[in-house]
């Protein structure tokens, strides 16, 4: 199992054309560049961003639908956070909390590279050194895909510029404070505000302060907002106000070189304004989990035990043209690594038996899989 | 409309004549393809345009229109394209309900002007008024359905008595549930085809981008009486322009 896990390591077979990495350097760290006079920053988990194509795109509003029952999606705010802060991008955090910069002690620390290496080398070892490595060449591959393009993702100067760009974040380890204190980054609390003039307040003396689009530099912000619309907001219910906001966000956003990361409840929302939001959206994700104890996909997923929730992805940001993205797979599976890392994978389905690890079915696993589809 | 069309799908389920276009698109499957197409026939046949742009800035259009091979800035200057930034709109100050429909007003005789200007010049072509979208009209108007309501009357009146076309995007999921369908039946009613894109019920695919009716409510010409009612068709969008055919006739 380790060495398959070694072997899917922060990869799937999806890969846009368009995105050229070896065009992606820029002046700015944590700003790569793409086609259509885009600029991307990494969204804190390397999976997605290559997913996206790149990473969020600046001048875009992201909206992430939390899933009501599991707060998955803080996962991916906090990836998102700590990336601005390794990046030192100028940072406004808002969230439903009575101390919003408590917050930002529980957001995760990047592996370190010089453990990163050594994991690396320690998978490329360890398929001989947990037995199973004379097996290599026997391997059945059902899910061969996985196995593909290991070197065509082309390892050196990809990884070069993506170690500057993403990181590989460890969720069991905080960020260190010093990190967090020398930093411009802004808390604001939406629990007690009774509308949300104050926060675009926030918003725009925010933006207004990094420099524009047409500047040198290209230094990014990011904006992240926790549940807009939860109900223990003073504003909540005054549902026109809140769409008025993003709107003005979005503008806001557009002409500035700025993320806005905007997760919300939607099971709050009435269906239409759920709708409304939505088309509001440049990229739209929304998060499920899975519960813990499902037996019926345990047996339809291969690496079901680390899975933590899909992930689904309904809009991807475009500017400037009008051609959507079309995603080999919109639906992906959210998966803890090591109980650490979170990387997105596209689903697998388990063979017959459920047996779990490719290699370790040495016979037998190879019989046709029994109709079971997924329906997503 | 036909001859600069290029006779695809699209232009000949339009046809000319239509005074009032609808397009309907959901979450799954975003439409402002179809405006861009539609900006761009009004533009290339000599006649004029205004674009009320509350969706995307218009540097967003200009780049995607150049694809297609229309400057939107050539014609921005020469005063064929009139742009109406709106993502702000109303500027700030609006949110009393009287201020709303005073800035619907000053929008509309704005566009009453450059309408009568363009008619009085000496290129008295078609004249196409884009909406992009009518859903943040109505976020704008901070849920008020009836200054939009308003608002889009008088723009209707403008197509018969200044020879005006009018083409409304509106996000048609929105008004899904019964209580707020009202904007909704009321486009559908004033309109005199209803474009619709939906996605495939299959999902996903990359050469297929999704499915267009395009439904005549016929009424307005004669000749047509006689002519389809209903088309449907499959779509893929492209950098520089779209491709229209039936299921299963390509390739």
């Amino acid at each position: 199992m380790a060495a398959a896990r070694g072997q899917t390591l922060g990869r799937s077979s999806f890969s846009r054309t368009t995105s050229n990495p070896a065009a992606s350097s820029s002046g700015a760290a944590g700003v790569k560049l793409g086609p259509n006079g885009a600029a991307f920053v990494s969204s804190g988990i390397p999976d997605l961003d290559r997913i996206l194509g790149g990473g969020f795109l600046l001048g875009s509003v992201v909206m992430i639908m939390e899933d009501s029952d599991a707060p998955h999606h803080l996962l991916l705010l906090r990836c998102f956070m700590a990336q601005g802060v390794m990046h030192k991008q100028p940072l406004l955090f808002a969230g439903p909390l009575k101390e919003p910069r408590l917050f930002l002690g529980t957001l995760p620390a990047p592996v370190s590279s010089s453990k990163e290496d050594g994991r690396h080398r320690v998978m490329g070892a360890g398929v001989s050194s947990d037995g199973r490595g004379s097996d290599e060449g026997l391997r059945i591959a059902w899910q061969y895909k996985k196995y593909f393009g290991d070197e065509k993702a082309s390892s050196a100067e990809h990884k070069d510029n993506k170690q500057e760009f993403s990181n590989d974040f460890d969720l069991r380890k905080p960020l260190e404070r010093h990190l967090l204190n020398g930093q411009n980054i802004e808390c604001v609390s939406t629990q007690d505000a009774d509308n949300l003039r104050d926060l675009q307040d926030h918003c725009s003396t925010f933006l207004s302060k990094l420099p524009g689009k047409d500047g040198g530099s290209l230094t990014a912000g990011r904006i992240a907002i926790q549940s807009l619309c939860a109900p223990q907001c003073g504003y909540f219910e005054k549902d026109w106000d809140m769409i008025q906001f993003i709107r003005l966000l979005k503008v806001m956003v557009r002409s500035s070189n700025s993320v806005a990361v905007i997760t919300f409840p939607s099971a709050v929302l009435s269906n239409s304004f759920c709708r409304r939001w939505q088309h509001l959206a440049d990229t739209l994700l929304s998060i499920k989990a899975i519960p813990d104890e499902d037996k019926d996909l345990a047996k339809l997923l291969t690496g079901y035990q680390d899975m933590v929730g899909f992930l689904h992805v309904h809009k991807v940001a475009q500017t400037n043209s009008q051609v959507p993205v079309i995603l080999e797979a919109s639906t992906l599976s959210l998966k803890l690594r090591k109980r650490r890392s979170l990387m997105l994978e596209r689903l697998n389905q388990a063979p017959v038996d459920g047996s779990s690890g490719p290699s370790s079915a040495a016979s037998g696993s190879c019989s046709s899989s029994q109709g079971s589809q997924l329906d997503f | 409309m036909e001859e600069y069309g290029g006779g695809d799908l699209l232009s000949e389920a339009m046809g000319s004549a239509a005074r009032v276009v609808v397009v309907e698109d959901c979450v799954e499957a975003p439409g402002a393809f179809v405006l861009h197409l539609l900006l761009k026939r009004a533009l290339a046949g000599g006649g004029a345009a205004a674009f009320l742009a509350l969706a995307q800035p218009f540097t967003h259009y200009d780049r995607i229109l150049r694809k297609m091979g229309c400057n939107l800035s050539l014609h921005r200057r020469n005063e064929r394209l009139h742009f109406f930034e709106l993502q702000a709109f109303p500027a700030a100050g609006g949110a009393r309900d009287g201020a709303i429909a005073d800035c619907f007003v000053r929008l509309y005789s704005e566009i009453q002007r450059v309408v009568e200007a363009t008619r009085t010049g000496e290129n008295a072509g078609q004249f196409t008024i884009t909406i992009d979208d009518v859903s943040l009209l109505e976020v704008a108007a901070h849920g008020s359905v009836d200054n939009v309501l308003d608002f889009l009357y008088y723009c209707v009146t403008l197509t018969s008595e200044m020879n005006c076309s009018l083409v409304i995007l509106i996000h048609e999921d929105i008004y899904a549930v019964e209580e707020n369908m009202g904007l909704l039946l009321h486009l559908r009613h004033i309109a005199d085809l209803v474009v619709k894109a939906a996605p495939l019920s299959t999902g996903l695919a990359a050469d297929v981008h999704g499915q267009l009716s395009v439904v005549n409510k016929g009424t307005f010409s004669e000749q047509r009486a006689k002519a389809q009612k209903v088309w449907s068709f499959h779509f893929k969008v492209k950098e520089n322009g779209t491709d229209f055919f039936y299921p299963g006739s390509r390739h």
